[in-house]
């Protein structure tokens, strides 16, 4: 049997960046009525070619065909009329506007040239029950979580190419990276979502780091790395160990290594207490004990207060109650600066907005929390200063290893290795990270993960929460489990904690 | 059109587009003033057009490099036409209560004086801004309103003459065959540009305009980075206003500085400063002034009429600001035109002001 025609065909495309050639003849289809994964590290040129194909780069060689037509958009509302649209990584819409008005941004109904509110009000209401959700259209979109946030660009994405809001205009739908930061149950619904949307015919293309997701939901994929491309594939004709050496180039040694390592016995004394430390409308007090060259990791479902306890241990936001002591000392926790003069670091889960400065350099992004320490009239002398930053790009391989390179520039795990670098290099004796390997490739994460062991062989401190259990389990000495805004058990890890067992835990909520 | 790879080096360098907008107004005056680069020795004095657009230039150059640091936090700086005001009304009102103008001692005193209100006002601007949390925006509004009224008060609604020749030095006086000011306006550059290059300020005030949040979890203060980008501000403003009241060796509290802000904030923006804040230019502010200030030049020269001028004047802005604009550049003149290839990549960054050259990569004044 002949192959249906693609909906979309892109031959040899080719995007330079000054000092960078980001993609080098790239090939790529996508058929009606299927989801195809596009896979990769970071830097391979996933998401450069998804700007390609919205418009939001402009193609510096190969062609684009759309329907058998040559197409070539200039700007993303250009791919946005012919029907692809898109959901990035990080939700772009506006927190401030009602759910129904981020649906219809841009494209609210008008008459003589007002807009209809009831109307826009009623037709949000419709695509997001049609699409199986249950979200207030009339509320601000900040009063929902991350999760749901995601799920509205979904729906919005879904909306658009359509004016009566079907979505039967949209013929493909780009998610990228939709699931990094739902939880089981939101990815199901999404997973419906997508096969409902499969049905109707729409082309999907899915970026996601979770091959297990890759494997649930997509047909067929396609591999790329250091921009070139290395493969299509139906899912069904390759395992995941294949897969991941097509991604990697290279064999699973590296991370066969970390699932064999066993967790150092040398944690020392005490280095951090929280008593009693808890804030209003964020997480009820908690206690913890944070000791030398221990890996304490946090587990719990998204929005059960572990970023929130975070947060109050780097005095990002104030405890209103207990107290916090570092060393002996106790700390005011009044700014972020009482922390970090006590010794803590902390990286925060939204790198763009409370991590990076995107229009400064890699350098500059490096440098930063050991100059804002020094304060403004010391400044780090260039020289010392260019040598921590190259010693810092080859020891975590940022890429590109330009430190001239502006930070906004790089992928999501490059990025998060400048955040690193930029903590590691203050010498902190408590690192605190929060989702550090959210949005990141394999090779990446485990990079990542490797560093972690090291510096708490080293004697440094770790406070690590992510979102997959197994990756908690593996790194921690001990495992905080946190529920409805509290935390309700602290556990050793040992052989009898398990992902089952940590579920239950949070599952019963009760205290240990 | 073929590029060579130096010319789109040269394109790409972020004084490029001010630079080449400032050398074609002056060409322009040379049809109707063909003498216009002649600088010719009189009385041991240097004079000339281009002596006269850096001297009647220097005050907007001090505003706006004031005004640069202050954008760059992502503020703006609306007083600093009223602290011109003040300054000079106070300092020109305590010299002409002296027995003895001319004495040095007296004139540094008032100097003092003024710039010691300048001082005062950046400290409420900044207090408000970062203590308060007010937006920059009112909060400076509030002095750009009061404060002409508080001119006016020292001076009792007069306007002010003084007949001191050290105080007339500064705004009006020569030194080494230039206008004094020149080397005030040089010196305060200079400062500026140690200032923030050779400590860390600079780097903390682009990191605090680029993106706030991010800038206190890393444990930057970014409140004494504000109170202080304030206080200099209104501190170039005052000296700016010690050089105008002695250029007139008067202080009218009505009109001294009027609407400088707003030529300020223009020169930022031609210098290729975001109103967004982050990455600045020092260099490019004062390309930027001496652009405004040769515009008001050629403006006479040529002859338009003074009831159509300030029209002129807003059309020629327009135009500087569209030939900055990357975005305007590559759709005008294609992926391959004007300015190379380099335009239409730099229309893909993201939406930034129109005038903002994209390109700012190496930010030391050359």
């Amino acid at each position: 049997m002949a192959e249906p025609l693609p909906v979309l065909e892109m031959t040899g495309i080719v995007k330079e960046f000054p000092g960078v050639r980001a993609l080098s003849g790239v090939d790529f289809r996508l058929f009606p009525g299927e989801i195809h994964a596009l896979l990769g590290e970071n830097g391979a040129g996933k998401s450069t070619l998804i700007k390609v194909l919205t418009g939001v780069y402009s193609l510096d060689g190969g062609t684009v065909t759309l329907n058998g037509a040559s197409v070539r958009f200039t700007s993303p509302s250009g791919a946005q009329q012919a029907g692809i649209s898109t959901v990035y990584q990080e939700v772009n819409l506006c927190p401030n506007l009602s759910v129904a008005e981020n649906i219809f941004i841009g494209r609210e109904p008008t008459r003589f040239g007002r807009i209809q509110w009831k109307r826009l009000r009623r037709e949000a209401a419709e695509l997001v029950d049609r699409l199986g959700l249950d979200i207030d259209v009339t509320a601000p979109l900040s009063s929902y979580p991350l999760a749901v946030q995601q799920l509205v660009a979904i729906v919005r994405a879904v909306g658009t190419g359509d004016s009566d809001g079907s979505g039967s205009g949209t013929k493909v739908l780009i998610l990228d990276e939709p699931t990094s930061s739902l939880d089981r149950d939101e990815v199901l619904e999404l997973f419906a979502l997508m096969r409902r949307l499969k049905g109707e015919g729409v082309a999907i293309l899915f970026v996601s780091h979770f091959l297990d997701q890759i494997y649930e939901v997509c047909d067929r994929m396609t591999v790329l790395r250091n921009g070139t491309l290395v493969g299509e594939h139906m899912v069904r004709d390759l395992d995941q160990v294949g897969l991941v050496q097509l991604m990697i180039g290279k064999a699973l040694d590296q991370l066969e290594e970390l699932h064999d390592h066993q967790l150092h016995a040398d944690v020392g004394e005490s280095l951090l207490t929280a008593d009693g430390v808890g804030r209003t409308g964020g997480i009820a007090p908690f206690d913890l004990e944070i000791k030398k060259g221990e890996v304490v990791g946090l587990a719990g479902l998204l929005g059960s207060g572990r970023t929130e306890l975070a947060r109050l241990l780097f005095g990002a936001d104030q405890p209103d109650s207990g107290k916090v002591t570092i060393g002996g000392k106790q700390v005011s926790m009044s700014a972020p600066n009482d922390a970090i003069a006590a010794g803590v670091a902390y990286c925060s889960e939204n790198r763009r907005t409370e991590g990076l400065v995107p229009d400064l350099t890699v350098r500059e992004n490096i440098i930063l929390a050991l100059q804002a320490a020094r304060g403004w009239v010391r400044p780090v002398p260039a020289a010392q200063r260019d040598e921590l930053v190259a010693q810092y790009i080859k020891a975590l391989d940022i890429r590109p290893a330009n430190p001239e390179a502006r930070v906004g520039q790089l992928s999501g795990g490059n990025q998060q290795k400048v955040l690193l670098a930029r903590w590691l290099i203050t010498r902190p004796k408590l690192l605190i990270l929060d989702e550090p390997t959210r949005g990141i490739d394999i090779g990446a994460k485990a990079e990542i993960q490797k560093l972690v062991v090291s510096l708490s062989e080293e004697g440094m401190s770790v406070l690590y929460i992510a979102a997959e259990l197994e990756e908690v389990l593996r790194l921690s000495h001990t495992i905080g489990v946190l529920r409805d805004r509290r935390l309700v058990a602290r556990l050793a890890n040992g052989p009898e904690i398990t992902p089952t067992r940590i579920l239950e835990t949070i599952a019963s909520g009760e205290h240990q | 059109m073929t590029t060579t790879p130096r010319w789109r080096e040269l394109t790409r360098h972020h004084l490029f587009w001010p630079v080449a907008v400032l050398v074609l107004l002056l060409l322009v005056n040379v049809p109707f003033t063909p003498d216009f680069f002649s600088v010719k020795m009189t009385d041991g004095h240097l004079y000339g057009s281009l002596v006269s657009i850096v001297l009647f230039g220097s005050p907007l150059i001090l505003v706006a490099v004031g005004m640069t640091l202050v954008i760059a936090t992502g503020g703006i700086d609306l007083s600093v036409g009223a602290v011109v005001a003040i300054t000079g009304a106070l300092s020109c009102s305590y010299l002409s209560d002296q027995a003895d103008q001319a004495a040095v001692s007296g004139v540094l005193l008032a100097m003092g004086l003024g710039l010691l209100a300048a001082v005062v006002c950046g400290l409420w601007n900044g207090f408000l801004v970062a203590r308060m949390g007010i937006q920059p925006i009112i909060a400076t509004l509030i002095i750009m309103v009061a404060g002409r009224g508080v001119a006016q008060l020292i001076t009792d609604g007069q306007i002010i003459t003084v007949n001191s020749e050290p105080y007339k030095l500064i705004g009006g006086g020569y030194w080494l065959t230039l206008p004094f000011s020149i080397f005030v306006v040089a010196a305060v550059v200079a400062v500026t540009v140690a200032l923030t290059r050779r400590t860390a300020l600079g780097l903390l005030v682009e990191s605090v305009g680029g993106n706030a949040e991010a800038s206190r979890l890393v444990g930057i203060r970014s409140r004494r980075i504000k109170i202080m980008v304030y206080v200099f501000c209104a501190l170039c403003a005052g000296i700016a206003g010690l050089m105008i009241s002695s250029n007139t060796s008067a202080a009218d509290g009505n009109n001294a500085g009027l609407w400088i802000e707003l030529d300020a904030i223009l020169a930022v923006v031609i210098g290729g400063t975001s109103l967004l804040g982050g990455r600045f230019s020092i260099g490019g502010t004062v390309v930027g002034a001496l652009v405004i200030q040769t515009l008001t030049t050629t403006i006479y020269t040529i002859g338009v009429p003074t009831q159509t001028n300030l029209v002129f004047k807003a059309a020629v802005v327009i135009i500087v600001c569209l030939m900055q604009s990357p975005k305007f550049r590559a759709k005008v003149f294609g992926a391959g035109g004007f300015g190379g290839k380099r335009g239409a990549k730099q229309a893909e960054a993201p939406a930034d002001t129109a005038a903002t050259p994209e390109t700012v990569r190496t930010m030391e004044v050359s």
